[in-house]
C-alpha cells in the first residue's frame, strides 16, 4: 500500500510540475488541479496510513487512526476548490480582455503597455 | 483569558460582510464604515501594544480547547508591533482609496477589510495551519484587490500572480504535512519542544519540512530565486492596494523570523539554526537583483517594485544573522521600509492620474498638474528608501552594518549594502529627475479631462505616510529601545512555551 500512494503522489506531483511548466492558462490550471490532488494525498498520508482503525474513540479499538489530518485536507480540499474556481475566472477573464493564455507576464510585454486606469 | 487578542481579526471580519450585504449601493456608508474599522483597529494596535509591552507573552485560545489541541492566538511585542504598523497602513491606504478611487470597481472595501483580517491574523497566530489559513485569506482578498479596476495587463498580471501563489500553497501544505508526519503537533509552541527531540533518522523529514517552509515564506517576502512574481504585480497592481501589499511581503518576514527562532532556534537540536545558511546568501543576493532592477526600470512603478526587492533584502540580510542586535536593527529596517514603500507607490498613483496616455513611464514628457508638490513628496520619500540622511532609511541600514559587525560574512554584507544603496540613490536620482526635473524643462503641459480624480485627501495620506517616516527618524531612540526589547522577547523563547502551554 505504501508504494501505491506513494508512487501516486510521486506521478500526480510530476505530471502537475510538467503542466505548470507550460505556462499556458489550460495546461496551468489543470497542473494545479493535480498538484493539489498530490498534495492532500500526501497530507493524508503523514497521518500514516492504516486500515480498519476508527479515528473517534469506541471501545472495541485496537489503534485509531490520525483524524487531524483528514480534518487538515478537508480544509486543504475546500480552499484549493474555491481557488481553483478564482483562478479559472481570472484566466478567462484575462484571455478575453488580451487575446492571449500565456502566463508570464515577459512574451508580450514589449507589445501590450499597461492602461494606467 | 484576554479577549482583546481576537479584535484585530474580529472587527474586519464583521464589518466585511457587512459592507458586502447592508451597505453594498451605497459607497458612502462603505467608505464610513472601512474608515471607521481602520481607525478602530489602529486604536487595537494602540491598546495591544500597551497590553505587550510589560514582555509578558499572552494567549488566546479558540474555543476555550486546552493547549497544545486547540487554536492559539498569541499576542507578544512583535506581532503587536506588526499589528500598528498594519493598522497605520491600511488607515492610510483607505483613505487614499476613499477620494475616488474605489468607484473603479465593486467590493472594494469588503475586500480590503478581508485583507487586513487576514493579516492581521497572519501576525497574530500561534499555530502552523492556522497561519496557512490566514495566509490564504489574506491571499484571497488580494487576488481581488490586484485585479480591482480590471484593463489586459493588470488581469494577466493578476493571473500570474494567483498561480504563483497557489504553488506556495501547495508547497506550504507539504511542508505541514512533513512537520506533522515528524512531530505530531501543529502548534508552534508545542514544535518548539518537540523538535528536539525529533530522532536522527527523521531528521531528514523535518530539515525538507523547514527548508520547504521557508521557500514558502520566501515566496511571500519576495526573497531570490521565487522574486520573480513581484514587480509584475506591483506595478501593474492599482497604486493604493501596491501601497497596501508593502505589508505583504513583511508577512513573508514576519514568517521566518517567528519559526525560525521560536521553532528552529537555537534549541532546535539537530535542525538548530537551518535557515541561516540559506537565508544569507540568498538575502544578499535578493539585494544585488533588486537594486540593479531598481538602475533598469522603464517605469516608477517598476522602479519602486524593484525599490521592495532590495529592501526585503536588506530586511533579510539583518534577519538571517539571528542575534538579537540585528534582529532589532532588521525590525526598525522593516518599519521604516514598509512605510517608504507604501508612500512611493501613493506618489506613483499621483503621478499616473496626472499623466494620461503616459503614466508613469520614465520618458521626458510636458509638465503636469501639482508637479512641485509630487516632486517633493518624491524627493523625501525616495531619500528615505534608498537610505539617505536624514530620514529613518539612513538609521536603518546603519544599524544593520553596525549589527553585523561580528558576523562572519561582514566584508560580504558592507559592501554589498554599500554598494547597492549607491545604486539605488542612482536608480532613484535618474527617474526623478526624468519625471519631475527635465519635464519641467519642456514646453507645455499635460492636461487631464476634468480634475484629477487624487486630490487633496491622497495628499493628506502621502503626507501622513511622509510624517510617519520623520516620526520614526525623530523618535528613533524610543522606538529602538521598544524594538530591543522585542528582539530580545523573541529569543526568550521558553517564555513564549510556557505563556502557550501552561
Amino acid at each position: 500500500m505504501e508504494f501505491i500512494v506513494a508512487s501516486s503522489v510521486g506521478v500526480l506531483t510530476a505530471a502537475g510540475v510538467y503542466l505548470l511548466l507550460r505556462a499556458r492558462t489550460y495546461p496551468v490550471i489543470l497542473g494545479l488541479t493535480l498538484l493539489t490532488y498530490a498534495v492532500n494525498f500526501f497530507l493524508f498520508a503523514m497521518g500514516r496510513l492504516s486500515v480498519n482503525l476508527p479515528p473517534v474513540i469506541s471501545d472495541e479499538a485496537l489503534g485509531y487512526a490520525d483524524p487531524l489530518p483528514q480534518a487538515l485536507v478537508l480544509t486543504a480540499i475546500v480552499i484549493s476548490f474555491g481557488m481553483t474556481a478564482v483562478v479559472v475566472a481570472m484566466a478567462l477573464r484575462a484571455y478575453l480582455e488580451s487575446d492571449s493564455d500565456h502566463v508570464d507576464l515577459s512574451r508580450s510585454e514589449g507589445s501590450e503597455k499597461a492602461d494606467h486606469s | 483569558m484576554n479577549h482583546w487578542i481576537i479584535l484585530p481579526i474580529l472587527v474586519p471580519a464583521v464589518v466585511a460582510p457587512m459592507i458586502v450585504l447592508a451597505v453594498r449601493h451605497d459607497i458612502v456608508l462603505a467608505r464610513v464604515f472601512s474608515v471607521a474599522s481602520a481607525v478602530i483597529m489602529l486604536l487595537l494596535g494602540g491598546i495591544l501594544m500597551g497590553m505587550a509591552a510589560d514582555g509578558q507573552t499572552q494567549m488566546y485560545a479558540l474555543g476555550n480547547w486546552p493547549m497544545p489541541f486547540g487554536i492559539v492566538l498569541v499576542l507578544d511585542q512583535l506581532s503587536a508591533l506588526m499589528l500598528v504598523l498594519t493598522a497605520v497602513l491600511g488607515l492610510v491606504v483607505v483613505l487614499y482609496a476613499i477620494d475616488g478611487w474605489d468607484r473603479h470597481g465593486r467590493h472594494f472595501h469588503a475586500l480590503f477589510q478581508l485583507q487586513l483580517m487576514g493579516i492581521n491574523g497572519a501576525f497574530l497566530t500561534g499555530d502552523l495551519f492556522n497561519l496557512f489559513v490566514f495566509f490564504e485569506i489574506l491571499l484571497i482578498a488580494s487576488y481581488g484587490l490586484m485585479v480591482h479596476g480590471g484593463g489586459p495587463a493588470r488581469m494577466r498580471a493578476g493571473v500570474q500572480y494567483v498561480v504563483v501563489n497557489l504553488v506556495g500553497s501547495s508547497v506550504f501544505l507539504v511542508a505541514i504535512g512533513l512537520i506533522y508526519g515528524v512531530t505530531g503537533t501543529l502548534n508552534m509552541a508545542d514544535l518548539a519542544l518537540r523538535v528536539p527531540e525529533v530522532g536522527a533518522s527523521e531528521q531528514a523529514l523535518l530539515q525538507t519540512g523547514a527548508l520547504l517552509l521557508l521557500l514558502v515564506f520566501g515566496v511571500k517576502a519576495a526573497l531570490v530565486p521565487v522574486q520573480f512574481w513581484l514587480p509584475g504585480t506591483y506595478a501593474l497592481a492599482p497604486a493604493p492596494v501596491a501601497a497596501l501589499f508593502a505589508i505583504m511581503t513583511k508577512v513573508g518576514a514576519y514568517s521566518i523570523i517567528r519559526m525560525y527562532t521560536l521553532v528552529f532556534g537555537d534549541g532546535a537540536g539537530e535542525a538548530a539554526g537551518i535557515a541561516a545558511d540559506w537565508l544569507l546568501p540568498a538575502a544578499l543576493v535578493t539585494l544585488v537583483v533588486g537594486m540593479v532592477g531598481v538602475l533598469a526600470s522603464r517605469s516608477l512603478g517598476q522602479m519602486v517594485s524593484f525599490g521592495v526587492i532590495g529592501s526585503m533584502g536588506t530586511l533579510l540580510t539583518a534577519v538571517s544573522l539571528f542575534t538579537p542586535e540585528a534582529l532589532s536593527a532588521g525590525l526598525y529596517y522593516l518599519l521604516h521600509s514598509t512605510l517608504a514603500a507604501a508612500t512611493l507607490f501613493l506618489i506613483v498613483g499621483l503621478v499616473v492620474d496626472r499623466r494620461p496616455g503616459l503614466g508613469d513611464d520614465l520618458v521626458v514628457a510636458p509638465t503636469f498638474a501639482q508637479a512641485g508638490l509630487i516632486a517633493g513628496g518624491f524627493f523625501l520619500a525616495a531619500i528615505a528608501m534608498v537610505g539617505m540622511p536624514p530620514l529613518a532609511g539612513f538609521l536603518g541600514k546603519l544599524l544593520i552594518l553596525d549589527a553585523a559587525r561580528d558576523s562572519d560574512a561582514v566584508i560580504w554584507i558592507w559592501s554589498l549594502i554599500l554598494v547597492t544603496s549607491l545604486l539605488a540613490i542612482i536608480g532613484f536620482g535618474r527617474g526623478g529627475s526624468t519625471l519631475f526635473w527635465k519635464s519641467a524643462a519642456v514646453e507645455g503641459r499635460l492636461e487631464t479631462d476634468g480634475a484629477p480624480e487624487s486630490g487633496a485627501l491622497s495628499f493628506v495620506a502621502v503626507g501622513l505616510l511622509l510624517a510617519s517616516l520623520v516620526f520614526l527618524t525623530v523618535f528613533a531612540g524610543p522606538v529602538t529601545g521598544y524594538l530591543d526589547a522585542t528582539a530580545a522577547q523573541l529569543f526568550e523563547t521558553r517564555a513564549y512555551i510556557g505563556a502557550v502551554l501552561d
